[in-house]
């Protein structure tokens, strides 16, 4: 990254428009440089020897990953074995240990903490020191001469374009020369040095400078001057930001956008933006008046009764957690809690209330039935939950109830609205008796998937009575070498054997 | 003394950086043809000890190239790994950067005197010094950049590692690896002289080739021999479907299930067999791995008890052999058996674990519906899969991933199940995962049918009665209204999808439909095959219309000789897949066997060495699929 010096007279010349300088800030420079210099060298702290061995997995165990671990763990940093950065309280712990302090236990050099080479340029160069006083050699260069030192990595004193015109040439030069980083530096620029109004009024028939912008604001934190720029953009913003809008460039858009409060119709992005800013609520209380503010944005409708149904969820799921904190029921103490219900999703609550409150009345609150018609959940959903938590805690009954149906007949069937190959996994899982299974596993609708599920499940009378119906002797004869020795199957299937009755086929 | 942002404020998974000067010699082994070629040797700057601090991003690739005992010759002391805790995970530039103000700050207000140096990889923002100017400390921190473009990861995968690529510039539409993506073409180009040919589509591969051309028209051209026959350029958003497929081959199983990462995985004890969780480097050096990766999963178990009856074989040599022949044994043979006596367990360990996980969770009728759904066939029933799926909380990415399947297979949910799907993931899932959906919209992954398409989806439907070339053109009127995904047709004009009634061998695999058992074409590599075929887009003009334009093809000045004109470089713009590199692999072993003469019995078989930007390690290594719905998911911009 050397400079040729003609740039760097050019850089310096270039900054005459520059009204005032950092002498205080130089001469503070000074100081730390002698500052610096007078350090005695630190003593070494702890040098660990890394021998350099290689396990058997191929991992040299010198490897960088791994030193970083001895390196976190010996700081103290938790099992983890990483520098956590998050925030004031982590940088203080890594100050205090010796991570920080033994930084650059450098040498004594002559150089100072300054650029050490041509690459500590900015764009904007009033972060160095103008030097004014030489004479301004620079010549005339236009917007797209600076576009294209800027894509070599070059600083350029942007300052010299002041005029809207020009600032506007800049743009379109840096978004025509397809440098995402020249774009996010000129956009820099104009943020500084023009106000909110033109700027935003200007990038709204700019699309792809637009998505630079709104990218480096959300990156950077910035989320007030974001929020205003949707404000700003009115309904436009969804298309404006859209990618399609980025790759026609629509250079026909009405430049005016339409005026806050007039809008009909809201996109989402601003909403979403604020809305975003509740995953870093964690007190329930906090968030839950958050999301209450958030109603007041205009959401579409659709989105607007999501978030109302999280608010409510929320505050049932608060109401839960006061009352069973110190529940004493028995369901409890055979079943303790292992986590709050705090902010789970809607599902993972309503499978809390089928596991600790079922069969409450439907007015209670913490009956899953009530939940089910709060939060309008659909028939499979709540089928599926109810019986993965009753399953989970084998009460059989339950789960034979959740099946109940009446054919026209009066006979009871039973009904599911899901494949009963799914309710057979289902039950596996909780792993449920044999006997349970098999009464599922029979109502599995194929006949080839009901054999191999059978057959899986060792429900033996199925796979039996089966090979009976097709009265496939030697299909028997083989299945009762996969029985246990002595069982009822066993005889069972003995005794088919020894039936003159049948007439086998084979 | 200047304020951090709180702890929520900060993301995870940085952008790279490294702090502190690491003077190290990279010397990176090429793939095949020059082997350690530095890439970018640093001079020593910082003197003295010093700590490094590196982005967790970083660490895998440095990992690659470096290790601890090079580093400690230069005096590095010790080594740290930059992270944010906290909920969102993206990795940010700016962010660190802020944080490393936040640093120097502090320094300044304890009195501490240090000297800072910031490593940018793969290039430095202005955006970041603008922050290092804002925080106060521009000219307290000096910068660097190392320019670390191409990390090879095997004999035919170059990476960009740069696993943020796909949202940046297709969720966040920001171009800043645009021209990191031509550096890397320029670079290869001067590594293995000119390219004869560049083939591309998509809008950021134009720019990347744009921005390569400018580049190399800075510089003089040398005239050196080709290595390099063809290049081709493919923007991963025109194809979107294949990342959404379960992989099937090994390699893509085992990144499925244990994500590899930059060439490595990690291997937990249920695989390792012993307490601890190891990391491997999978690449073919691993003799065992590199004739079991681009199988079909179904070969594997097969392939490996061959594997071990050979050993056997070999380990039953030592009976009956004298003294002399059992000291040869040993110093020759044994310590080879030995290794692969270990590789063989290990990846009958990870095939058995893959089994495990993948039997429990129905693994079958998730292919059966993905089956169904690419072949447009009993749709409500695929629905049902996928609602099923989300009712019991399975894996929150695989429901995304079936949703975005769903929705790019059929262009577009009708109003009615876009709104009851998204209602039950959310009910499932969490209502924040609006920001989710809000992602999948913007890249088009997850959206309703609008009018327009409604109209279009019908008339494709007409199209199948009648015949394919009325439904082309009316597809084409409408494809302009909009960007959208024109998966149905493109399937007809591309054959993606095999005659579903005649068995598929997957022994002896006939094309590169064997990646997903028989049942589709990956889009991207019929494509890459197509325009090879036909040396152009001639007659590709109706597919190219339906992917959204933005094709080109470009021949060089300099011919490249036969030898050079086989290997082909396929860059994929945002990640690709195992599934893809299989399948290339596939099409690289075709072309030669058709190209060759059959008295050219040494022609040295070369496959297609393939590049990628971004996810690479990212995607075509890593988190192929994640990197695109782990980052959509939450992370809303």
């Amino acid at each position: 990254m050397m400079k040729s010096r003609s740039d760097e007279e050019e850089y310096w010349n270039a900054s005459k428009f520059q009204a005032f300088t950092f002498d205080d800030e130089d001469d503070e420079l000074r100081e730390s440089k002698l500052a610096f210099e007078s350090l005695a060298q630190l003593p070494d702290g702890d040098d660990r020897d890394h021998v350099e061995e290689v396990s058997w997995s191929g991992e040299p165990v010198g490897s960088i990953s791994r030193s970083v671990r001895e390196a976190a763990a010996a700081a103290g940093q938790g099992t983890e074995g990483e520098v956590a950065c998050s925030g004031r309280a982590d940088l203080e712990k890594v100050n205090s240990g010796y991570s920080l302090s033994s930084l650059f236990k450098g040498r004594k050099v002559g150089g100072v903490a300054a650029p050490l080479d041509g690459s500590g340029r900015a764009v904007a160069p009033e972060i160095r020191r103008p030097r004014s006083e030489k004479e301004d050699l620079l010549g005339d260069w236009s917007p797209e001469d600076a576009v294209s030192k800027m894509r070599q990595g070059k600083t350029v004193p942007l300052e010299r374009f002041r005029r809207l015109r020009d600032k506007l040439v800049l743009l379109d030069a840096s978004v025509d020369a397809r440098d995402g980083n020249v774009i996010t530096a000129v956009l820099i620029f104009l943020k500084k040095s023009l106000s909110k109004e033109v700027l935003f009024g200007e990038l709204a028939s700019r699309p792809t400078a637009l998505r630079h912008l709104v990218a480096y604001l959300s990156e950077s934190g910035d989320h007030a001057l974001l929020a205003e720029l949707y404000r700003a953009l009115g309904r436009d913003e969804d298309a404006a930001v859209s990618p399609t809008g980025c790759a026609a460039e629509y250079a026909l858009r009405s430049k005016s956008g339409t005026p806050p409060g007039l809008c009909v119709v809201v996109s989402p992005r601003r909403q979403l933006l604020r809305y975003k800013e509740h995953l870093n609520v964690t007190d329930e209380k906090e968030k839950r008046d958050f999301l209450k503010s958030c109603l007041s944005l205009q959401f579409s409708a659709e989105d607007q009764v999501h978030l109302r149904d999280q608010v409510s969820l929320l505050e049932r799921q608060m109401l839960l957690e006061a009352t069973d904190r110190q529940a004493e029921a028995e369901i409890f103490r055979r079943f303790p809690r292992r986590a709050s219900v705090l902010h789970v999703p809607l599902v993972t609550t309503l499978y809390y209330c089928c596991f600790y409150h079922y069969g409450q009345p439907e007015g209670n609150l913490s009956s899953p039935q009530n939940l089910r018609n709060s939060f309008k959940i659909s028939e499979k959903q709540f089928f599926v939950t109810a019986l993965s938590a009753r399953a989970k805690q084998k009460s059989w009954s339950d789960v034979d109830a959740l099946f109940a149906g009446r054919s026209w007949l009066g006979f009871t069937r039973k009904k599911s609205p899901l494949a009963f190959r799914v309710v057979v996994d289902i039950l596996h899982r909780s792993s449920a008796p044999v006997h349970v299974l098999q009464e599922y596993v029979a109502l599995v609708e194929d006949g080839q998937v009901r054999m191999a599920l059978a057959q899986k499940h060792k429900c033996h009378d199925l796979v039996i009575n089966a090979y009976r119906d097709l009265k496939d002797r030697r299909l028997l004869l083989g299945y009762r070498g996969k029985v246990e020795a002595g069982s009822a199957a066993e005889r069972k299937i003995d005794e088919l054997l020894d039936n003159s009755q049948i007439r086998w086929k084979n | 003394m200047s304020s951090l942002p709180s702890a929520s404020h900060h993301r995870s998974a940085f952008r790279r950086k490294v702090e502190a000067q690491s003077r190290k010699e990279c010397q990176v082994p090429w793939p095949r043809s020059l082997p350690g070629r530095r890439l970018s040797p640093r001079k020593p700057q910082l003197p003295g000890k010093k700590d490094l601090f590196i982005e967790a991003d970083l660490m895998s690739p440095l990992d690659r190239i470096a290790n601890v005992s090079i580093l400690k010759q230069h005096d590095v002391d010790k080594l740290y790994k930059v992270e944010y805790k906290s909920i969102i995970s993206t990795s940010d530039q700016i962010r660190t950067v802020t944080w490393i103000c936040g640093v120097v700050n502090a320094d300044k207000a304890a009195g501490k005197f240090r000297r800072y140096k910031i490593i940018f990889a793969p290039q430095k923002f202005y955006a970041c010094e603008t922050v290092l100017e804002e925080k106060g400390v521009f000219g307290n921190v000096s910068m660097d950049e190392w320019a670390f473009h191409l990390l090879p990861l095997d004999d035919d995968i170059i990476s960009l590692e740069l696993p943020e690529f796909f949202r940046d510039n297709y969720l966040a539409g920001d171009l800043r690896w645009v021209r990191t993506a031509g550096s890397a073409l320029h670079l290869l180009q001067s590594i293995y002289g000119p390219f004869s040919k560049v083939y591309g589509i998509g809008r950021c591969s134009k720019m990347a080739y744009e921005s390569w051309k400018e580049q190399a028209k800075e510089e003089e051209q040398n005239n050196q021999n080709s290595e390099i026959g063809n290049v081709f350029l493919l923007d991963r958003d025109v194809d979107l479907v294949t990342p959404m497929c379960s992989q099937v081959v090994y390699e893509g199983l085992v990144d499925d299930i244990f994500r590899i990462k930059c060439g490595c995985v990690e291997f937990g004890p249920d695989v390792s067999s012993s307490d601890n969780s190891i990391k491997v480097m999978l690449n073919s050096q691993d003799k065992v791995f590199n004739e079991i990766r681009n199988e079909h999963f179904s070969n594997v178990f097969s392939f490996l008890s061959q594997k071990a009856r050979n050993l056997q074989v070999a380990y039953d040599k030592r009976r009956g052999m004298d003294i002399k022949q059992m000291k040869t044994f040993v110093s020759e043979e044994l310590k080879g058996l030995k290794q692969e006596h270990r590789l063989l367990s290990l990846h009958i360990s990870a095939s058995e674990s893959i089994m495990k996980k993948k039997t429990k969770q129905d693994f079958q009728e998730l292919l059966k519906t993905e089956h169904s759904l690419l072949e447009g066939f009993e749709i409500r029933e695929c629905i049902s899969f996928i609602e099923v799926h989300i009712n019991r909380q399975v894996s929150m990415t695989e429901s995304l991933r079936l949703l975005c399947l769903l929705s790019l297979t059929e262009n577009g949910l009708l109003p009615k199940e876009y709104r009851s799907l998204k209602t039950q993931f959310l009910q499932s899932y969490g209502v924040e995962h609006l920001l989710t959906f809000a992602n999948l919209k913007q890249l088009g992954l997850f959206v309703e049918q609008q009018q327009g398409e409604t109209l279009a989806v019908m008339e494709n439907k007409v199209g199948k009665l009648v015949n394919d070339k009325t439904a082309g053109k009316l597809t084409d009127a409408f494809s302009s209204l909009a960007r959208k995904n024109n998966f149905r047709a493109l399937s007809r004009k591309l054959n993606l999808v095999p005659k579903s009634n005649d068995e598929y061998d997957l022994h002896l695999p006939k094309d590169m439909a064997y990646v997903f058992s028989g049942a589709y074409i990956p889009l991207s590599c019929k494509l890459i095959e197509q325009v090879l075929e036909r040396d152009g887009w001639a007659g590709l003009e109706e597919v190219a219309k339906l992917l959204n334009g933005n094709e080109f093809a470009v021949s060089g000045k300099n011919r490249a000789n036969n030898e050079a004109q086989r290997v082909i470089v396929v860059m994929f713009l945002g990640g690709c897949t195992f599934s893809e590199i299989s399948a290339l692999r596939f099409l690289g072993k075709e072309r030669v066997s058709l190209v060759d003469a059959p008295s050219d019995t040494e022609a040295p078989f070369e496959e297609e060495k393939i590049s990628q930007s971004s996810e690479v390690t990212g995607a075509i290594l890593a988190y192929h699929i994640r990197p695109y719905l782990d980052d959509m998911r939450i992370t809303s911009n």
